[in-house]
């Protein structure tokens, strides 16, 4: 319980941070919002009418106390395009894109963490290789070329699953979530599946595998009851570390598989020069990384007792 | 070190892209933004050897001029965020005071935010464009520089041969260049290995989004955005642009792995072949 209040009264301030920078990006940048809306044409007195609307008109420093209470409210004022409130527009697309990230996470320790188990235990073989072809290949293709290789061969081709949309029902939910979390994924399952190599291999060697070795433990018994849960640490390690590409992936994932979600909510606004909700789905992206971060960390508790003990 | 087949190879086919990137205006290709409506989606032909786009572009000669933003930017992005970074993360490091602390809060910040997070924020306030792109990746990729040239200047800050410079009268700008940044230089170099591909792979889904930098400027992002539409009709639109970027980045990766196993004996793991020695979470972090 400490341990998880420390992280919280640590993220506080770095998400504070974020809404500051989130701010500065969008206002002190060259370029008049009002403007970049309604097209060079419009008049002065409709540019005025909207910097208004806007509230950029007003000095600076009472902009952000304006952003900072509304913000503080949960109000991240309304969507310019859409007519609705940016809080309510988020928290629409946020579950989407959080349930892809989890799938592509679940993917990636799917494929990652046997894959790398097995290149450890049979080291320098054809498996080990091919391992390795492997990861360099999930690490060097990018979410959308293999989210377009997936949608041609299991969408187009074989009608497996659909070509767009989240789902209505909860087997639909599913069936439209398999190849955006595996395009999603595969990135991810390259990196854990090495670092679940390394690992493994540098615990083989440690002084419990020996001793587990020397009481008659058979070697499956030796990886899966006692190497497999000192490896975790390193793995939700890289986990953690790579959340943030994760999401990113998750969001351009949504734009090949044309899904809802925080990816589909930014490119729309962008296209409609819609800065409220922007500034919005930027905000929640940088909050979303920093309490997945958190949640990696509790993990760390559950995974080893000795963390929670510091 | 021993250089091995796929390094090898590797190491050749990025001299190889970045020399056809550097003469692509001399290559007897067709002119890479050069539009014919009777030849609109043609199949790989002799005339046209990766065949043709809706607008009747040649793809060789866009894929061939697309290699020279994708090469630009990698580059462009780590010499920048590395030049920005190590000022930070040395004089933060070095320093002590509130300066110092605001710096490691706003590195803090900007690495809550996902690389191609930032960069959308930036281009969206800057508009799309080659500088913008660079500006926005460089902004996310600055901090990790930051973090390991603090790191490096916390550690030997206090050392006696620092102490020893300082009683000498050395320049604070003399120690910081000769004394405390070497010791940060392997660390930048590892992570330089780690952003080029990284970098370019974020050129291309920021340009793949429409955000990037924008038809009829080819790079291998926007052109595979432009197939993705007739990605059945004719997949020869997505199929040699990604195939462009990803032998492109796989390059890199590999090259990357061999100038770490060099730099670092304690991290000796390779993508292609067996390790010499395990490694741990050390460098296992891609980010993009």
């Amino acid at each position: 319980m400490r341990h998880l209040i420390r992280r919280l009264a640590q993220i506080v301030p770095t998400m504070l941070g974020a809404l500051v920078l989130v701010f500065l990006v969008m206002r002190v940048l060259p370029g008049d919002p009002a403007i970049s809306l309604l097209g060079t044409a419009a008049t002065p007195e409709a540019v005025a009418v909207l910097r208004r609307e806007l509230g950029v008109d007003r000095p600076l420093f009472e902009q952000f106390i304006a952003y900072l209470s509304g913000a503080l409210r949960l109000d991240l004022g309304q969507s310019l395009a859409l007519r609705a409130p940016v809080t309510q527009l988020v928290l629409d697309a946020v579950p989407h894109t959080l349930l892809l990230t989890l799938g592509g996470t679940l993917v990636a320790a799917a494929i990652g963490v046997p894959l790398g188990a097995a290149a450890a235990l049979r080291r320098g073989t054809w498996l080990d290789y091919g391992a390795s072809v492997g990861a360099l290949l999930g690490v060097s293709v990018p979410v959308f070329v293999w989210g377009l290789v997936l949608l041609l061969v299991f969408s187009l081709h074989w009608r497996l699953f659909p070509t767009a949309g989240a789902g209505t029902t909860p087997g639909g939910v599913l069936r439209a979530l398999v190849l955006p979390s595996i395009a999603t994924g595969f990135f991810l399952a390259g990196v854990v599946s090495r670092i679940t190599r390394a690992s493994i291999l540098q615990m083989l060697g440690q002084d419990f595998a020996r001793t587990a070795r020397a009481k008659g433990l058979g070697e499956t018994a030796v990886v899966g009851r006692h190497v497999l849960r000192n490896a975790i640490i390193p793995i939700l390690t890289v986990i953690g570390l790579n959340i943030g590409t994760l999401l990113s992936g998750a969001i351009v994932a949504e734009t090949v598989f044309t899904r809802p979600g925080l990816g589909r909510l930014a490119l729309d606004a962008i296209l409609a020069r819609d800065y409220p909700v922007i500034q919005g789905v930027i905000l929640v992206s940088s909050f979303a990384v920093l309490l997945l971060n958190l949640i990696v960390d509790l993990l760390y508790g559950l995974a080893d007792p000795r963390v929670r003990a510091t | 070190m021993r250089l091995r087949v796929p390094v090898l190879l590797s190491g050749l086919f990025i001299l190889l892209v970045a020399a056809l990137a550097l003469v692509a205006p001399a290559l007897p290709v067709k002119s890479p933004t050069a539009q014919s409506v009777v030849r609109r989606l043609n199949a790989p032909s002799a005339q046209h050897v990766l065949g043709t786009d809706r607008l009747g572009r040649d793809i060789l000669s866009r894929v061939v001029w697309g290699a020279r933003v994708s090469l630009a930017v990698g580059a462009a992005v780590v010499a920048i965020s590395a030049l920005a970074g190590t000022v930070v993360g040395l004089t933060s490091g070095y320093f002590r005071g509130p300066v110092s602390d605001l710096l490691v809060r706003a590195v803090d910040v900007l690495q809550a935010f996902p690389a191609l997070i930032l960069a959308l924020a930036i281009v969206t306030a800057l508009g799309p464009g080659f500088a913008t792109v660079i500006a926005g990746i460089s902004l996310g990729y600055a901090p990790q520089f930051a973090r390991v040239t603090r790191a490096a200047a916390l550690a030997v800050r206090e050392r006696e041969y620092v102490e020893a410079a300082r009683a000498a009268g050395a320049s604070t700008r003399r120690i910081l260049l000769r004394h405390v940044l070497p010791n940060g230089v392997d660390p930048v170099i590892v992570l330089c290995t780690l952003l080029v591909p990284a970098a370019i792979l974020t050129e291309a889904m920021l340009s793949f989004l429409g955000l990037g930098i924008t038809d009829p400027t080819p790079t291998w992002g926007n052109m595979i955005d432009n197939g993705r539409l007739v990605l059945r009709e004719a997949p020869w639109l997505t199929v040699f642009p990604s195939a462009a970027l990803v032998l492109t980045v796989i390059a890199f990766n590999l090259v990357g792995d061999a100038i770490r196993d060099a730099l670092d004996p304690h991290v000796q793991e390779t993508w292609v072949g067996a390790p010499s020695r395990p490694t741990g979470p050390r460098g296992a972090s891609l980010p993009g």
